[in-house]
């Protein structure tokens, strides 16, 4: 049944990714993250499956989009498998102030920690912490950079 | 006169508190001029010649980037007179100056003492003669000391061109002196590094009397609070909670800390004793309330809020914790600054998408756009209140911007090296 639910998952979540993937923004190359392994009835196959690690927000938002959510509950479902220490890290474009930007970030930092708490994450186990606008992923201006600028990183 | 030899024996001593001097220097471009500037002629010192800096190109520089003076070029000078018995009026009437400077520098031991006269050339008189002294480094103090002096006597307002700043330099490529916290002459030069990290520095402040700065470092990999001694260099943690740990403010007496933490949730703002770190917290609701800066006499804190639905700014009295609103135009207005007199505020004031630094008279509530950049953001008075310096961006870097809070007079400081940011202007030492 477990199996059965995070096949359906990973299926949504792809299905969203791929269907989103004109309009936004394409995982930058850098963000590895451990493979996933998902268990198998028998217990002889093994399949390496790569989770979505980076979530990105409308301007001013601090709302998950779909995609982001199907990607955070695969992770909600690894983490009650395999607990671990999780650092989630806020970030925002670079209009405006950067002190209401670290709060903007921030908010966004706990909307991703709220959401993997109610799937059943251990609230103990995630740290948030909001960078602002101080570390964009990408230089520069427009709405291109921007909006791969805000974001939520989980390490 | 005593007192201003001390000013520079101290900001000798300031500028002792890093042995780094970087390569990293501004360099002014002027964008726009005062309407009607007074042509002055600045007429090279005699004893100057030779030495490591060009004090008569220091003058010409700070007096030409107040705006109030259109400085005549050295070319053009007919003679170049370094003591009262040569000066010839009618030299200088016929190149259109309405003041002239003149000088001498004689050395005494390891200093250098400058004899200088400042004559209104329409009245044919002497209006200021005063004398300035400072070691063979501290040729530019004592270069802004009679930029100063010549400024105060025509303009009526003291000068602020023997001021320093901070400000936040972002080398753009991670390394482990990637952020630095500059320290500078208010011109950009004899940049130094005060700290530098691999994780972002921000908020930097000062106190009052000049002699402390506040800044927010990610050094441990979360943000926290830190307080600097300027003249021992030595930093003491302020804040360590979960969280935000943000915008630090100095109060008017030095005592307390005003500051943004999220320990309890939301950002909300608190007041830190400085002396036990005892906190107070001054606001408490589901909003982001941030940025917060003391009013003139202490009384209360204004700072940015989104309770309104979008982010305002809000000043609120410490003692009964009313909420005022302060601004009601447009629909971004954040942090805010109040100018030393109390009567102002500078603020980011977005208008159709698009960032500039705003002034809004407080009794009358009336707002001002300054800038024309976009992007523009920590807006930092001059401790004379007439100018302010910005960060905004130029071919795509980060530059400080300067503006007159009459909208007058524009420069840029662009940096040779990475984003600068954060502009923070001392007080007067």
């Amino acid at each position: 049944m477990k199996k059965l639910y995070s096949a359906v998952a990973f299926a949504a979540a792809f299905g969203l990714m791929t269907g989103c993937s004109s309009n936004k923004p394409v995982e930058t190359v850098e963000e590895v993250v451990e493979p996933v392994v998902v268990e198998t009835v028998e217990d002889t196959v093994e399949e390496a499956v790569v989770i979505d690690t980076t979530f990105y927000f409308e301007f001013d938002s601090a709302d998950l989009t779909m995609a982001a959510r199907a990607a955070l509950m695969l992770h909600a479902e690894q983490l009650a498998a395999s607990p671990r220490a999780v650092r989630l890290e806020g970030h925002g474009d670079e209009r405006g102030s950067r002190e209401y930007n670290m709060a903007l970030g921030e908010r966004r930092a706990n909307a991703v920690r709220d959401f993997l708490v109610i799937q059943g994450v251990n609230a103990g186990s995630l740290e948030t912490v909001s960078y602002g606008e101080e570390r964009p992923a990408e230089m520069g201006s427009g709405e291109m950079v921007w909006s791969k600028n805000r974001r939520v990183e989980l390490k | 006169m005593i007192s201003r030899f001390f000013k520079i024996q101290l900001a000798i001593l300031l500028v002792a508190v890093s042995a780094v001097n970087v390569q990293a220097n501004l360099f002014i471009e002027i964008n726009r001029g005062n309407d009607n500037p007074s042509p002055v002629a600045i007429v090279p010192f005699a004893g100057a010649q030779g030495l490591p800096e060009d004090i008569q190109a220091i003058i010409t520089a700070d007096l030409e980037r107040s705006g109030f003076f259109r400085p005549i070029p050295k070319t053009d000078m007919l003679s170049m007179p370094t003591d009262k018995s040569e000066v010839v009026f009618r030299d200088w009437r016929v190149l259109g100056a309405n003041f002239l400077v003149i000088g001498q520098m004689t050395p005494e031991a390891d200093q250098y003492i400058v004899r200088y006269e400042l004559y209104d050339v329409l009245a044919q008189k002497n209006i200021l003669t005063a004398q300035v002294k400072g070691g063979r480094d501290g040729l530019r103090d004592i270069a802004h000391a009679v930029s100063d002096a010549v400024y105060e006597k025509v303009t009526g307002i003291r000068g602020i061109f023997s001021t320093k700043m901070l400000y936040v330099q972002d080398l753009r490529k991670p390394s482990a002196g990637r952020y630095r916290l500059m320290y500078a002459d208010v011109d950009g030069a004899r940049a130094q590094v005060l700290l530098a990290s691999s994780e972002p520095i921000l908020s930097p402040t000062w106190s009052a009397d000049g002699k402390r700065i506040a800044y927010v470092s990610f050094e441990t990999s979360r943000p926290a609070i830190y307080i600097m001694d300027m003249a021992t260099g030595r930093k003491t943690q302020m804040t360590h909670f979960r969280g935000l740990n943000g915008a630090p403010s100095f109060s008017p007496d030095g005592t307390q800390l005003a500051m943004v933490l999220s320990k309890d949730g939301m950002p909300d703002i608190y007041v830190m004793t400085i002396a036990n770190k005892r906190l107070r917290r001054i606001t408490n609701d589901h909003y982001i309330d941030t940025e917060p800066n003391w009013n003139a006499d202490g009384s209360g804190v204004i700072f940015t809020s989104n309770r309104g639905g979008s982010p305002q700014i809000y000043q609120i009295n410490l003692s009964n914790g009313r909420p005022e609103r302060l601004t009601f135009e447009g629909d971004y207005n954040a942090r805010p600054r109040v100018s030393p007199d109390g009567k102002s505020l500078v603020m980011v004031h977005r208008q159709s998408g698009v960032y500039h630094i705003a002034t809004q008279d407080i009794a009358t509530g009336n707002m001002r756009i300054l800038t024309e950049t976009w992007l523009d953001e920590s807006p930092s008075i001059a401790p004379n209140g007439a100018m302010l310096l910005y960060a905004t961006q130029h071919n795509k870097k980060g530059v400080l911007g300067a503006v007159s809070m009459d909208a007058g007079v524009k420069f840029r400081l662009p940096a040779k090296e990475g984003d600068v940011r954060e502009p923070a202007w001392a007080p007067y030492l």
